[in-house]
Parts: C-alpha cells; structure tokens; sequence
C-alpha cells in the first residue's frame, strides 16, 4: 500500500476494525429484535419498532449528540460503564457504538424480511418432532434466515463503514482513535493540498461499498439456494 | 393404548364440544371441511389451546385443563403427518427422517431407521432435498420422519388431500402398514369415504363441532347422513379374500361364498381386503336379473330402506358376503314393492369397483 500515506492506512484499519466489531456485536441484538417484530406479538411492539428506526431517520448529528449525553463520561450510562472499565466517549469503541446504532435498523429490517418469509407451518412442525423453542430456532428458523442474516451484515458492514455524521458528534475526529475513512476525507479537505489524499480515500470507499454489495448478492444467492434445496 | 379426547372450544364460526375414546389401530375423524377436524387434531397436538378440556394417551395427560396440565408441543412425543408434508427444505430427505430422533428421549422404543426407510420404499432418496422430490414421495418421507420420532401418537391431517388418484393410490398402502405394523394409536382426519373404508379401525363422524356418529366404518359409511359429502359417500365396505386373477383382466373376489369381479387388481391370491362399494353404483331387482351387462349380483333380504329428504332412498340388502347399499328412487322402492325382509338382488357394475376402493391386507381390529 505505498500509495497510500501513513495517516491515510490509520484511517482504513480504524474503519475496518470499528465496522467489524460494529456488526459482529450488533448481530445478536439484530436477530432477537428482529425476530421478537417478526413474530411475537406483545405490548409496545410499535415502540420498539420506532427506536429500530429512529437512526435512520433522525439527522445523524442528532443520534450522535443523544449518544453523547446517554454514553459521556457524565451520561446516565456512560458513568457506571466507565466505572466498569468501558469508556466510550472519544475512543475507537465510542465510534464502533455510533457505526453499530446507525447500522442498527438496516440489519434488523434485512433479518426481519427473511423471518417473515419463514413458514411459521415448518417451526410447527419442529415442535411436534421434540423440538424445544430455542432447539426449532436454532434447527429450522436460524439455517433458513441465513441469507438475510449474512445480507444484513454486510448491509451493516457498508453503513458502518460510511457512518460519519453521528460518530463525529459523538467521538470527534481524532487520527489514530476515532478517525475513520469518512472524518479523514472530511479533515483532509479542510486544509490545503489535502486533496489527493481525499481522493485515495473515496476510491478506496467506493472499492469497499461495491465489494461489499457483489458479495452479499453472491454469498446471499448461494446460501439461498442450498436453504431452498435445489 | 388408547386415546382419551374430550374438549371444548369457540372458535369464530364453530362451537366444539366432543368427548370420545379412540382404541390402538386408526380412529378416522371423518367430517366436512369446517366441521372441526383439523382443530381437534391441532388441539391434541398441542398447537391450539382448547378453553377446557383433556387428552391422555392411556394414563399419560398431555392436557387437563381442569388440572392445568398443558404440555408444550415438544414434549408430547407425537408424529404429526400433515397434510403438506412440512418437510424441512434446508436439510436432506436423511436429516429430515432424523429429525425427530435427536429429540427422541433416551429410553423411548426407537423404529429402527432401516425398516422404515424399507418399508416406505424411500432408500434411494436419502441424500435428496425435498425440493428434488414428488408430491407422493414428500408425503412418504413425512411418514417416515414422524414415525422415526418414536412417537406414542400418530396425528394425520388429511395426508392425501394434496395429492392426485394416482399417488393416493400410492401412498394408502403405506398408511394401512402403520395400522398393521406399528403399535401406536392413530388419529387420521379424511372428509374421504375410501379413505375411511380402507384404514378406518373406528371411526369418528364430526358435525359442525359435535361427534355425530361413533362407530366400524361399515356403520357410519352406511348412514347417509353422516357423510360428508352427502349421499355420494354412501356405501358399504366389505371383507373379501382374492380368488383369482383371469386372462381377461378382471380379478375374482370371494366373500361369504358369493363371487365378484373386479378390474384386476395388484393384490396376491388369498390376500385379505376390504372393498368399498358406493351406494349410487348398485341397482335393485326383485326377480333374479338375466340378460345383463353387469357381472356381479348378490341376493338377499332387504334389512331396512331409508328415505332420504329428495326422491331418493338409501336400501340396505343383507347378503351373505355382507351388507350392500343402494342409492335408488322411492318410485322403484315402491314399484318393486320392497319392504324388510322381501328378498332381492343387488346389482354391482365391475368397473364402479374403483382402485382407490380396494385396501390392502387387513389384520382384524
């Protein structure tokens, strides 16, 4: 990567290691409440429904100030989380948290599509062959949604990837820990001859967000077809 | 074993109220779409929560509602064919008949795998996703998984109604294994009367909600107005043994030393059968008939003559390979002066004998 200067190679590796963490520990969140909108009926189920939601229409800069007041050192959690050991605000994690809330609804709308396409008749039908809840869940329903679930990802993989607005307000721009690919186009345009860099890095965001759409079209064709059995 | 059913439950259009025992063997639910069938067998399944009631197999509750027991589906240890198969797509005709064997508790009596992969006829389909599969061989595999879950209840939802004559006639032969061959009572829900003549042990006729009739096949197949579909369903069943097989293409049955003819069928001579004979397909005579197309007569005493709402009458004729019904107008009741006990000859054309009608080997109930 000689083309690429050292600044700009801290950006990448921020980027890919903030959005991988973003989705791996949002994905169990994401399979639970997308399966609790799918198929659970219960009280505020709208509500919950409208939080999911809520990033992805609230102005990013928003979500990112509310993470700021919720997750800050003097935030209702972010004081007895920091007493813990896990600090958030103006860390690489604060910015991993900003990408996973953002990717939030993206995933869980992607996983809730491929529950809702699962027949309830075939989990029924686990049942009655000795299944347990979870058993049905984890034999049936979770091999059949694993091409949603692998589309979500890689959907909440892309957005991660080019979350800005929320994780500047939250975590600022600060190169080596809360700098991602996204702050450091925007703090290489803010001073002259910062440019080419700027371009390196678009280049290298469009590389990613295209290799990320081909490949969750091919890995969910081919997950689809063997869960479909042809 | 024995089945034990008495529930109570309000659905939006149907009231059901119903209360029966069902002995080892095939206890047939036999009714119209609509009359509760599939609720009863989802009920005892554990897929529908009755308001009040109970089902036990012998001594074994899986609910009591005025005990509050309520066992969850899983824990009920049944084998559920339903009607669509419910295959799992993802996983190989193999994965699927195991299915249920890894739930199966350790101590419960296994099938063992080899002879119901045998005896389902299913050994090459093995590493097949049931995508890749017929209608009728879905339907065995479905047998297959249900029974490999070492039940101690078989449910089986209209198991045939997706599939045409041809893989009816396919799987039937199955069915009637199980009730011969394996020791576990087994609800079957049909609105089919060939169905309910070949398998039925008893039989249990629903009527929006309400058991209408309990009884043998012979009995609630003979009773117009218990059938589903009307007085079409009417008819008798018979036991008959093969006699033989003729160049012609017909088959010879023999049943209380009277003969019949049939299109030729795949059975073995001597093998033992029940037949069922549709009402609507005999005709009556008072006089020995000659000089007819039609091979098979029997004669015997009128035992009863039942009028039916139209012009139509139902007659049950005592012969000595058993009681045939016939569907004929109250005109020709009247015109042959039938009454009980006046002697009389039924008519039964060879070709109404449809396959589907013929069952496989019985074994008394």
């Amino acid at each position: 990567m000689g083309w690429l200067g050292p600044a700009e190679i801290e950006a990448l590796r921020l980027s890919l290691r903030v959005s991988f963490w973003a989705t791996l520990v949002t994905l169990p969140f994401g399979i639970f409440v997308a399966y609790a909108l799918a198929r659970w009926r219960f009280p505020g189920r709208q509500v919950l429904n409208g939080l999911v939601h809520l990033p992805l229409i609230l102005p990013p800069v928003v979500t990112g100030y509310l993470l700021l007041l919720t997750f800050g050192i003097q935030g209702p959690l972010g004081g007895p989380l920091a007493e813990l050991g896990i600090v958030f605000a103006f860390r690489w994690t604060g910015a991993a948290l900003a990408a996973g809330i953002m990717a939030f609804p993206l995933m869980v709308r992607a996983i809730r599509l491929s529950i809702e396409a699962v027949d309830p008749k075939l989990e029924q039908a686990g049942a009655t062959l000795g299944a347990s809840r979870l058993m049905v869940f984890g034999t049936v329903t979770l091999p059949m949604i694993l091409p949603g679930i692998i589309a979500g990802s890689i959907l909440a993989f892309a957005k991660a990837m080019g979350e800005f607005g929320a994780t500047i307000t939250f975590v600022s721009n600060i190169p080596g820990q809360t700098q991602t690919l996204p702050s450091a186009v925007y703090a290489f345009l803010q001073v002259p001859a910062g440019e080419a860099a700027a371009t390196r890095l678009v280049i290298i965001s469009i590389v990613i967000a295209m290799s990320a759409l081909l490949l969750s079209e091919y890995v969910g064709r081919r997950v689809a077809k063997r869960v479909a059995g042809s | 074993m024995s089945l034990s059913i008495r529930l109570q439950h309000q659905l939006s259009d149907l009231a059901l109220d119903l209360d029966f025992d069902a002995p080892s063997g095939v206890t047939v639910l036999f009714g119209r779409s609509g009359s509760g069938k599939t609720t009863v067998v989802n009920a005892v399944a554990g897929l529908l929560r009755p308001a009040a009631g109970r089902v036990a197999v012998d001594d074994w509750v899986l609910f009591d509602t005025g005990q509050g027991i309520w066992l969850p589906p899983h824990r009920r240890r049944l084998g559920y064919i339903f009607q669509e198969g419910r295959l799992f797509p993802h996983l190989t005709v193999r994965q699927n008949l195991n299915y249920g064997r890894w739930f199966a508790p350790r101590g419960a009596r296994r099938e063992s795998p080899d002879r119901v992969i045998e005896m389902l006829g299913i050994g090459h389909l093995l590493d097949r996703r049931p995508a890749m599969l017929s209608g009728g061989e879905k339907q065995r595999v479905a047998i297959g998984r249900a029974l490999l879950a070492s039940p101690r209840l078989i449910l089986a939802d209209e198991p045939l109604a997706a599939l045409d004559d041809a893989r009816k006639a396919e799987i039937l032969p199955y069915f009637e294994r199980l009730r011969d061959e394996v020791s576990v009572p087994i609800l079957y829900v049909t609105h089919s009367a060939a169905e309910v003549a070949r398998l039925a042990t008893s039989v249990v006729a629903l009527q929006a909600g309400r058991v209408v009739r309990h009884g043998p096949a012979s009995e609630v197949l003979a009773d117009p107005s218990v059938a589903p579909a009307g007085v079409r369903a009417v008819g008798a069943v018979l036991q008959v043994r093969v006699a033989a097989h003729h160049d012609d293409g017909l088959s010879e049955l023999e049943a209380g030393g009277e003969r019949l003819f049939l299109p030729r069928i795949p059975h073995r001579i001597g093998d033992e059968l029940r037949i069922r004979i549709p009402a609507q397909e005999v005709i009556l005579s008072s006089r020995r008939p000659e000089g007819l197309s039609a091979l098979n007569v029997l004669s015997g005493q009128v035992d009863t003559i039942r009028a039916g709402e139209g012009p139509g009458a139902i007659v049950s004729v005592r012969t000595p390979a058993g009681m045939v019904l016939a569907r004929v107008t109250r005109r020709s009741v009247a015109a042959l002066g039938l009454r009980q006990g006046s002697p009389c000859y039924a008519v039964i054309k060879t070709v109404a004998l449809a396959p589907q009608d013929v069952g496989g080997r019985v074994v008394a109930p």
